[in-house]
């Protein structure tokens, strides 16, 4: 095993003071904060990637009197666990951040959607939160932030969805557009960050944006924070910095085996050896909201993939057909392959119906059900079949 | 105006136009399943994707907004293999045994398929993996969920139109599915049966409960003596069902098929809502008297209709503080029961056991309140069997009758005639303007202030409507209503009735009289009426209705000379001993959910 180690970054975890972050933020002109995480070309860690300085300018120039900054803590991803962590050890900064989004566009509320299975820390934020309004308070900033709980749906970590959700009803995908930035939460123009996302903007606003640009590529700048696992021994939370190979995280991560990444997740991408080296770990490849999981030999990719379609099946809201039906029939197709009840030609038929699942489907969730289905029908056929 | 291009033709359109209807406008018609012109964009069948020039994904023609200088395919390699793949997606999981189905020839999945000649299933039948049973309890609605493709109109239906929410999306993934509160029957339920779901319903998922069986058996029993009675909206229906234009009344021909098919005596139902209005207006003039010069305080005003068994079951569930309201007129379907085993029986010197009543309704909640078990008052079951008017025009073809060519024919005697008031029962405001007729001219002695007898402000399709006649020189035993401005309102779909009566118990809307329809446009708009349904068809329904009115001889419900009979002969007086035994009824508190 290699002993050359990817750069390790400390931002995020980084215990600041957050009542200096926002003595200082709320003399800051609303525009002058949406050009400063503009400047950062800061974009979402959720994993879509979108500028957040742009998601925050387009939500500050609606003329609407109430708006919301919705954090979403609906980690639900599967092989991430990395806002649980910031929650966690942090929740002041994720407050914090959603206080200078509050600035930046003009919301008095704030709402925090926290996964079901993330209960636990309740006490704790709430504790955090009667300091943080004190803070408000004392800074004469009319802003406040509730925490509404999730019931365990992955489809509710989906923007529109999760709005569904906090407004009371099934959790739903909408179609688009309006855009949150125009429509979202209760039907107001909403901003939605994930939890990470809103740290990186305190950083920003406390240290600048030219020092975020510091790390990273020209498409990935700054940091992010990772959750390792699966076959490695180093299993866990590490904040890294962007633009590493898939080799180059093997190198380090890796258990001297490793035949395979799964790169952000369900919905992410499978890394086959044969393209480690190729993969930019970034926006400028494959982008990740964190997930990282680490496949040796002993795994069979069939078994991979199958709890993939498993899960999506499952998950899937079931409102559209793509995503509701094809889920069932990739599940079943591979399946029947696998019995020999259809023959390997099938798979082409499954890809095919996995590229209409990405063009037609309404939401996120089914459009991505084909990243980790083709591939690995792609890169380990002969798993699948045999 | 935006400017965009579909399939390469430049097109101008107004700013918020969908695709799909920009489409229509050049006359490219995009597939749809999950739209519905009654209800609000849902996208999600997405059998309407269309390719957007530089778009990352397909997008809904149904929910997609037009923009500046949009490049639309709606027929590209990458659309027609996404609609095929939807298309075969669907089949998969649909129970596609189409010739044991109700809706067979008339499913808009089945069209689709055909449309694009699937005919390979390429994928694995997944509707036989699952374990679906089909709910038959309700006696009005049938849902079977095998059926179901999950467009979500029905509960759309039931949410938005009706403000029920009976129906709703449980469960995720693989494992969702339309049902209902924990998953019980539809009978157990606030389901109202107003079958506006049936309407809506693409498929054979939801259909109405029939009984043509049962109808053909006692037809074809020579020893049994069959009377058919038909709502005043069927008239104004049945044609769409049988190949004809919406709006064309068929009375004639209806009347002559109905003789055809062997029933032993075709009657109207007109003559019942005629009838109604005798009890219900002196009803109305009653509650009136007792509050204005008794000074009872206990009398509830205002007094609601009672002739929509949807709107009797909502109030039940939903404003059972109101039920003392609710005039204790049974529906004309009721009373027609009712009359058919005593009145008529006798008249025909039947014996009523072997006497079945038959009734044609443009409603599904009918098949319900015939089973009422308050709906026995003539010793037996009042009314036997419910059809739907599309259940009739399935009888009618099933005969092999031609009904194109048949000739007008006249309902039989007794209870066949009828007046124009009664029929106007099939249209929203119809109620109230047939009590107005009859009430004002009981009171003044002199006609409704109205050219031709034509209640205007009654009428229309406004959700929530009020209107009120000043009411001035009474007779002398009505004195105490002179300078009375008698306020009523109205209100059709239930959304609308919610939003009614709200009203009134906020004590925003204050008036004596209230006519509610559970189905939008009144019965014409019924649960039981042809499919398809929209406003435009809903209005020509109207405009037949009104014409009906106007072509009838009688107007108004008192001058009906079978009313002045009956009452003369058989019943006393409105509100008398017989009319309370006959054709008054009570109602009962139903659970909320």
């Amino acid at each position: 095993m290699s002993s050359q180690h990817v750069k390790r970054v400390d931002l995020i975890f980084e215990k600041i003071e957050c009542r200096e972050v926002l003595k200082k933020v709320v003399d800051i002109e609303p525009d002058d904060i949406c050009q400063e995480v503009l400047d950062s070309d800061l974009k979402g860690r959720g994993g879509a990637g979108f500028p957040t300085g742009l998601k925050w300018r387009f939500t500050a120039k609606e003329k609407d009197p109430v708006k919301y900054i919705v954090c979403n803590a609906d980690e639900g991803e599967p092989g991430t666990f990395k806002d649980r962590e910031i929650l966690d050890q942090v929740p002041g900064k994720v407050f914090c951040g959603m206080a200078i989004a509050g600035r930046a566009i003009g919301a008095k509320v704030g709402y925090v959607y926290l996964r079901g299975e993330y209960k636990f820390l309740i006490p704790k934020l709430n504790e955090e939160l009667i300091k943080f309004h004190k803070t408000m308070d004392e800074f004469n900033q009319n802003f406040r932030i509730l925490i509404r709980l999730g019931s365990g749906a992955y489809i509710c970590g989906e923007e529109s969805a999760l709005f569904e959700s906090i407004e009371g009803k099934r959790g739903e995908p909408r179609n688009k557009p309006p855009y949150p930035t125009v429509s979202g939460l209760f039907g107001k123009p909403t901003v939605i960050n994930n939890v990470e996302t809103l740290v990186h903007t305190v950083m920003i606003m406390n240290y600048g944006a030219s020092h975020f640009k510091e790390l990273g590529t020209k498409d990935s700048r700054g940091s992010k924070v990772f959750s390792v696992s699966g076959d490695t021994p180093k299993a866990g939370i590490f904040e890294l910095e962007l633009g590493m190979t898939v080799d180059e995280f093997v190198n380090d991560f890796g258990d001297g085996d490793t035949k395979a990444v799964q790169v952000g997740g369900a919905s992410g991408f499978c890394v086959p050896r044969k393209k480690f080296d190729e993969t930019i770990i970034g926006f400028e490849g494959m982008p990740t909201g964190g997930s990282m999981k680490l496949f040796n030999s002993s795994r069979s990719m069939y078994n991979v993939l199958h709890n993939y379609l498993d899960f999506f099946t499952e998950e899937s809201c079931g409102q559209c057909t793509p995503c509701r039906v094809g889920c069932q029939q990739l599940l079943k197709g591979v399946e029947a392959v696998k019995r020999g009840e259809k023959n390997s030609k099938y798979l082409d038929e499954l890809v095919k119906l996995a590229k209409t699942m990405k063009r037609a489907s309404k939401c996120g969730l089914g459009q991505s059900v084909g990243n980790a289905f083709g591939s690995i029908v792609e890169n380990f056929k002969e798993e699948i079949i045999y | 105006m935006v400017s965009l291009s579909i399939n390469g033709m430049q097109a101008k359109v107004p700013e918020g136009t969908t695709i799909l209807d920009a489409a229509k406008q050049m006359n490219f018609r995009i597939p749809t399943l999950c739209h519905h012109d009654d209800l609000c964009v849902a996208g999600n069948c997405r059998v309407c994707v269309v390719e957007q020039l530089g778009a990352k994904s397909l997008v809904a023609a149904c929910a997609a907004p037009v923009s500046e200088g949009m490049q639309i395919l709606t027929n590209s390699l990458k659309v027609r293999s996404a609609r095929k793949h939807i298309i075969e997606l669907l089949l998969s999981e649909h129970n596609a045994d189409c010739t044991k189905c109700y809706k067979n020839g008339m499913c808009e999945l089945q069209n689709l398929s055909n449309e694009f000649a699937v005919g390979d299933h390429i994928f694995i039948d997944l509707n036989t993996i699952k374990d679906y049973t089909v709910d038959r309890f309700s006696p009005s609605i049938q849902k079977d969920d095998s059926k179901c493709i999950r467009c979500q109109r029905c509960v759309r239906t039931c949410e938005q139109l009706q403000g029920v929410n009976a129906l709703t999306v449980a469960y995720k993934g693989d494992e969702q599915r339309i049902s209902t509160f924990e998953d019980l029957s539809m009978a157990e339920v606030i389901c109202t049966n107003c079958g506006q779901c049936i309407n809506r319903c693409p498929t054979g998922a939801l259909v109405e409960r029939t009984y043509l069986d049962e109808v053909w058996d006692a037809i074809l029993d020579p020893n049994k003596h069959v009377v058919v009675q038909t709502a005043p909206a069927v008239r104004v229906g049945l044609g769409e069902e049988l190949g004809l234009e919406p709006g064309k009344r068929v009375t004639g021909q209806m009347v002559a098929a109905l003789k055809r098919l062997g029933f032993d005596s075709v009657l109207d139902t007109d003559f019942t809502a005629d009838l109604t209005i005798m009890e219900e207006g002196t009803e109305l003039l009653t509650r009136l008297k007792q509050a204005l010069v008794d000074k009872n305080p206990d009398v509830a005003l205002p007094m609601t209709t009672s002739c929509s068994p949807g709107w009797v079951k909502f109030i039940e569930h939903t404003y059972p503080e109101y039920l003392p309201n609710v005039s204790s007129c049974k529906s004309p379907q009721q009373m027609f029961g009712a009359l058919a085993k005593t009145y008529y029986s006798q008249n025909r010197n039947l014996d009523p056991k072997n006497v079945v009543s038959v009734s044609i309704m443009p409603c599904t909640a009918k098949k319900y309140e015939a089973n009422r078990p308050e709906m026995r008052s003539s010793g037996f079951k009042d009314v036997d069997y419910v059809l739907t008017t599309r259940e009739l025009a399935r009888m009618i073809k099933q005969a092999g009758v031609e009904f194109s060519q048949l000739k007008e024919d006249k309902y039989d005697s007794i209870m066949g005639a009828s007046s124009g008031a009664g029929v106007i029962f099939g249209a929203t405001g119809g109620v109230m303007e047939a009590a107005l007729r009859t009430a004002y001219e009981i009171v003044t002695g002199r006609e409704v202030p109205f050219e031709n007898l034509n209640i205007t402000p009654v009428r229309g399709m406004e959700g929530v409507r009020q209107a009120s006649v000043l009411i001035e020189d009474c007779k002398e035993e009505w004195s105490f209503l002179n300078g009375v401005e008698l306020k009523c309102a109205i209100a059709h779909g239930l959304v609308n009735a919610r939003e009614l009566m709200d009203g009134v118990k906020s004590g925003e809307i204050n008036v004596h009289f209230i006519e509610v329809m559970a189905c939008p446009g009144g019965c014409l708009g019924g649960g039981g009426q042809p499919i398809p349904t929209n406003e435009e068809i809903r209005k020509k329904r109207t405009e037949a209705i009104y014409a009906e009115d106007m072509s009838m001889e009688v107007r108004k419900s008192h001058e009906n000379p079978e009313i002045i009979g009956i009452y003369k002969e058989f019943l006393g007086e409105p509100l008398g001993h017989k009319s309370h035994e006959l054709l008054h009824t009570h109602y009962t508190e139903r659970v909320r959910y």
